[in-house]
């Protein structure tokens, strides 16, 4: 359609521009061209704006990540995928009860040794760097448990004698709720490393919608790759010395891996004041307040959730979701 | 001398409170925090630190730049998306040395993580072995063994009779090493769906490691109907479920004024305030706890 008229045309990380010439000034094509164009355009900025990798986590287990996760994602009802990453204990699924289409086992490659081709050199054993491979004089020893699917002793082998199966850590099971897209993980008991699993869960991302990600309590490894490569993370707080303690712990982790963050704090309504004097402190907008309410207590205990037992919090939701777009925008213009 | 640990599976549902009140309860004993990537427990047992250790474990890669000749392999054959571009994020790398052994030019070298803190303290109810792990940091089930390990060894030269651990919420690698050869797990659970889900993946893993389990319900009374059925399943399952703990604001309160909640109690009591059972199931619970250990 723009066939010899386009001038110039340039593409720089998510924008493009393109300069196109008409022959005659009063050629019909350019208004319509104008109009295309800028719908195109606009379109184009709103769902730029709309869609977001949205991270909820706590430091501290038991404030109310998966509550907040839940009704955000029913609040907003469409274009939402939500991904349960604490696959220690996943609870998503329910509060949500969605419909499941399909469950892909998770596998890391460990290695096996071909006995007939192994000379017994030892570099498998001195590459690996977790000792999940030990060589004696005249057998391989391989714990497939300690290992983590690098691939450092199949690649390495002189003799090639190393070959790769998978040994399954957990399961990945995807379904929907409504219009909300549903991707779970669930390691198997009785297996240490949580990150292989919620890698695969976060492989299921769907760039094109509201991803919110509900994520395993604590700062160390699982959490971290459940953040990493979110837009924003909201923290969920309580008013307790314990809350403000892992709150600070989890505020450090998310600026390590570099990602802004909102506080939403759970049970709001003690005397305890530290947890907003804390968010002035180090200048953490707090987007939202839930009330301490044994009413909110017991919906959740029965697998309701807030929206769903109590319909007027959909509203909050809703400005929780706009505050937390101001807040990006507000770092975006501090960052540039 | 008898190790007990204290886990939940879900986190929030009391451990922390529980184990502060054994703090006071029991005479003889070593405590123990192995919830090292969100430790609260030295908030309620405000320690005197005696010692601090560094924890040295795990590789991070780093490139050098004048020796890159960007050819690409470390990239390709990194399993963990830890390098982009050339650049190693340290926060992705698992440390594993593949692409040091890989890259030609020798350009790549792993360097150790100082990945955390350790602590032996004293408090007013006994020695506490505690630790920090850095952020963002693995290997917090090393670190676990590190605390537990030392914790032992206190517990040894000073002839204690108890180990009682305050464990981290999940079933992963910092839940297995903390509770792997302990005699005894307490598992503290709430009438929720998400507290009875979490519950179970949590006796498997007892189950998975031998370790024999005896079950709190804290909150009992904010849902009877999910409690009946908690109280169900562990009677099918055999396990004792040793305490039902009713919901109390005297447990926040007590929190936010850094004191166990029996000691808490105690003071509110001489004060005339006196306020549901809670003190008085801890205290019950404290001792089944102990006659179990003794009788087993």
């Amino acid at each position: 359609m723009l066939g010899g008229w386009v001038a110039t045309a340039r593409v720089q990380g998510p924008a493009a521009t393109v300069f196109a010439q008409t022959v005659e000034p009063s050629c019909p094509t350019r208004e319509a061209f104008r109009a295309t164009t800028s719908s195109v355009l606009s379109a184009a900025q709103k769902w730029q704006e709309n869609k977001m990798i949205l991270s909820i986590a706590s430091g501290k287990g038991g404030t109310g990540k998966t509550l907040v996760a839940t009704s955000l994602a029913l609040s907003l009802g469409k274009q939402v995928q939500i991904l349960d990453c604490d696959v220690e204990e996943p609870n998503v699924h329910l509060l949500l009860r969605p419909t499941i289409v399909q469950s892909k086992p998770v596998c890391i490659p460990v290695p096996i040794v071909d006995k007939a081709k192994c000379n017994y050199c030892g570099k498998c054993a001195q590459v690996c760097a977790y000792k999940a491979i030990a060589v004696l004089p005249e057998t391989v020893l391989v714990f497939p448990e300690l290992c983590h699917g690098c691939g450092a002793c199949s690649y390495l082998c002189p003799e090639k004698a190393i070959s790769e199966e998978g040994r399954q850590m957990g399961v990945v099971e995807t379904g929907y709720c409504g219009e909300i897209d549903f991707v779970h993980g669930r390691l198997n008991i009785g297996e240490a490393m949580a990150t292989p699993v919620i890698r695969e869960v976060k492989r299921h991302i769907d760039p094109t919608k509201t991803v919110i990600i509900d994520v395993s309590p604590g700062t160390s490894c699982p959490v971290v790759e459940a953040v990493r490569g979110s837009d924003f993370c909201l923290l969920v707080t309580e008013p307790t010395p314990f809350g403000l303690h892992d709150l600070s712990l989890a505020v450090d982790t998310v600026k390590a891996v570099g990602i802004p963050c909102g506080i939403v704090l759970n049970r709001a309504g003690s005397a305890y004041s530290k947890v907003e004097e804390y968010c002035l402190e180090v200048d953490i907008p707090l987007l939202m307040r839930i009330p301490l309410d044994m009413e909110i207590a017991r919906l959740y205990s029965r697998g309701v959730t807030l929206v769903q037992g109590m319909p007027e919090w959909r509203g909050k939701f809703l400005e929780l979701f706009r505050n937390i777009k101001q807040a990006l925008a507000v770092n975006k213009r501090v960052r540039t | 001398m008898k190790e007990i640990v204290v886990l939940s599976g879900k986190g929030g549902t009391g451990k922390t409170t529980i184990v502060a009140s054994f703090a006071a309860l029991a005479k003889s004993k070593v405590l123990c925090d192995c919830d090292v990537d969100a430790a609260d427990l030295h908030l309620l047992l405000k320690p005197k630190m005696k010692e601090t250790h560094e924890f040295r474990s795990g590789q991070t890669a780093t490139i050098d730049e004048k020796l890159c000749t960007r050819c690409g392999l470390c990239e390709e054959v990194c399993r963990f998306e830890a390098i982009k571009d050339l650049k190693i994020d340290p926060t992705a790398c698992e440390g594993c040395g593949f692409c040091a052994q890989v890259c030609p030019e020798n350009a790549i070298t792993m360097e150790e993580n100082l990945a955390g803190h350790w602590y032996i303290s004293e408090t007013k109810y006994g020695p506490l072995v505690h630790a920090r792990l850095g952020i963002a940091q693995e290997n917090s089930g090393k670190l676990v063994n590190v605390v537990r390990q030392n914790a032992r060894s206190i517990g040894q030269k000073e002839g204690l009779e108890y180990i009682i651990t305050d464990g981290p919420p999940g079933i992963g690698c910092p839940v297995i090493s903390s509770l792997s050869g302990a005699n005894l797990a307490l598992l503290v659970t709430e009438p929720t769906l998400s507290g009875m889900h979490d519950l179970e993946r949590v006796i498997g893993v007892c189950r998975h490691f031998g370790v024999p389990a005896l079950v709190c319900i804290n909150k009992y009374d904010l849902n009877e109907d999910n409690t009946c059925q908690i109280e169900r399943y562990c009677l099918e399952q055999g396990i004792e479920v040793a305490a039902k703990l009713p919901f109390d604001n005297i447990v926040t309160e007590s929190l936010i004024n850094g004191i166990p909640v029996v000691e808490y109690y105690v003071v509110e009591y001489y004060r005339g305030s006196i306020r549901g059972s809670i003190v008085q199931q801890l205290e019950t619970l404290w001792s089944k706890i102990s006659e179990n250990e003794r009788g087993g």
